[in-house]
């Protein structure tokens, strides 16, 4: 066996957004095998959820994912009420709906720059980002947050979209459909970009079924799966729209299936606004007095693919049991197949191919004694720990 | 139906059923059957396989595999019972990748055991986890002082 190197990137790297270890193991420039370390970003969730009432929940699992923050109290939202058997009102389900396709686009956006960024195409970056912005602008006139919008509830929304506001919304969307022509022009013909990411990080649609990769990942490689259309939630069976799928399962198929279905998201807006005008204004949620003993699987089609909640009910006002599986948990494990066999510049374009988050990935934190295994730590501890490791580190660079 | 194929090609190993409608239904299984009924339900009824979720109860330790039929928006959990003292069962990691990281995890919260499990190192916590501690037992406390 030749000598192998080992290239490191992360846990904290330009190139990474979020912190995780990849440790690339090549020979010369092509990489052989890859491994990685999660554990940078445990917080938890799953536990503290069981001390949460079913209220507190909703923020809580917000704060699962920063970009895709309506995604999980929407799989939430969708168990709790299986277990209850609500059926929401027609205007919140058009509200939840608006509410997680922007969430779409603007998460879309994200990535369309990002990838610019790990190509080098900075002018992509740029150019995303900016009309990425006034996505964010118009969640904060919506639901009063740039971010984390706290719009759900078990029975229906905690906010109205007053049928005042659709004509500001349908404006944004006009603006967001014409820079999205431009950014399908960027992307889709230019040479350099089709040269850096056709066949590049090439998917199969075994290695799909055998990762179980959801969303644009899966879809990308011909997969033909989104929840919204196969189990359908929400304002998704009242307004047509349809799946985007891709064949050839490389970067530039994942980035095609993205920016195309960035249209199909500003087109169900659009009808589930329409939808709007016909409902009474302010019929947003029935009230739940009572969860009843059972449990309850709930999902929603998150920008990065599906998301899963598991919700076991004991009869009290906190779940038993709270299990989360995001799109990432499952969508990160196919870079085993995506990185190996290529070379390194393409390793990072691969990577990130399948736009991973890792604060979805990791729920986990507890610190404790790392000698007794008995006493956690509080803030300041920590603080100190944390300043202890980064001694130790120092030391040894 | 689907739902009545599994039944009728495992009649034994089937010993519980709660179909709440045409979309959710969960089979109780006996823990020996995982990975034959798991063969069966992704390779030749196409499933694809969620996620599995542990849960730790009066009964022991239960886990919740969860399967999806995609063209139908139908969720099947395959439900088993394992030993509160000595939880194991065999691995599916062998079948499919997709098992591979949350058996470890489950490793590492519940103290379950996967047994022919590739790797069970610590997923989450490699080297910042006492040993022995489970943290998402029942019996661990919030505060930190495991009861048992």
């Amino acid at each position: 066996m030749s000598k192998q190197t080992l290239i490191p990137v992360g846990p904290f790297h330009p190139l990474q957004e979020e912190p995780e270890l990849f440790k690339l193991y090549c020979e010369g420039e092509i990489v052989k095998d890859v491994k990685w370390e999660t554990g940078y970003n445990h917080r938890g969730i799953e536990k503290l959820s069981e001390k949460k009432s079913y209220d507190e929940v909703f923020f809580l699992v917000e704060r699962i994912c920063g970009i895709c923050s309506t995604s999980h109290p929407f799989a939430f939202a969708n168990s709790v009420e299986e277990i209850a058997g609500v059926e929401v009102p027609n205007r919140a389900k058009y509200i939840r709906s608006i509410i997680a396709e922007l969430e779409r686009i603007h998460s879309h956006l994200l990535w369309v720059g990002l990838a610019g960024h790990f190509l080098g195409y900075n002018t992509v970056f740029m150019w995303a980002w900016k009309y990425r912005e006034p996505v964010l602008d118009l969640f904060e006139m919506i639901t009063g947050n740039r971010n984390s919008y706290a719009m759900f509830k078990v029975g229906g929304v905690r906010r109205d979209i007053e049928n005042a506001k659709i004509a500001a919304i349908q404006e944004v969307l006009s603006l967001v459909k014409k820079k999205t022509d431009l950014l399908v022009g960027a992307v889709m013909d230019d040479p350099v970009i089709h040269a850096r990411t056709k066949g590049v990080g090439i998917l199969t649609r075994e290695d799909i079924l055998n990762f179980a990769a959801v969303g644009p990942t899966a879809r990308a490689s011909g997969v033909d799966v989104d929840v919204r259309r196969d189990d359908p939630y929400a304002a998704y069976p009242l307004v047509n729209w349809k799946v985007i799928t891709a064949g050839a399962g490389d970067v530039f198929a994942k980035a095609e299936v993205r920016l195309l279905e960035m249209y199909e998201s500003v087109s169900i807006i659009e009808q589930c606004l329409e939808g709007l005008r016909k409902e009474k204004e302010g019929d947003i949620d029935v009230k739940v007095k009572h969860i009843p003993p059972g449990y309850g699987t709930g999902h929603a089609e998150a920008p990065r693919g599906e998301v899963f909640h598991f919700v076991v009910s004991d009869g009290s006002n906190s779940p038993a049991r709270h299990k989360i599986r995001a799109p990432s948990y499952t969508n990160i494990s196919t870079f085993k197949k995506s990185c190996v066999g290529q070379s390194i510049s393409d390793a990072t374009i691969s990577l990130a191919a399948v736009d991973p988050c890792y604060c979805c990935t990791e729920r986990l934190a507890v610190a404790i004694d790392h000698r007794s295994g008995k006493r956690i730590m509080n803030a300041k501890e920590i603080i100190e720990h944390s300043a202890l490791l980064t001694k130790k580190l120092l030391k040894h660079a | 139906m689907v739902i009545d194929n599994l039944k009728d090609t495992f009649p034994k190993e089937i010993v519980g059923t709660e179909i709440r409608n045409d979309r959710r239904a969960t089979f109780t299984i006996d823990p020996s059957a995982l990975v034959a009924i798991s063969r069966y339900l992704h390779y030749e009824r196409g499933y694809r396989f969620i996620i599995a979720s542990a849960l730790h109860t009066r009964k022991g330790f239960e886990i919740y595999y969860h399967f999806s039929l995609d063209q139908t928006g139908l969720i099947l959990n395959l439900h088993v019972i394992l030993d509160s003292e000595q939880p194991e069962v065999e691995s599916l990691s062998n079948m499919f990748e997709a098992t591979n990281w949350i058996e470890r995890e489950m490793h590492e919260l519940f103290g379950i055991n996967f047994l022919n499990h590739p790797n069970l190192d610590e997923l989450l916590s490699e080297g910042n986890w006492a040993k022995g501690v489970y943290p998402y037992r029942k019996d661990f406390s919030s505060k930190g002082e495991a009861s048992t």
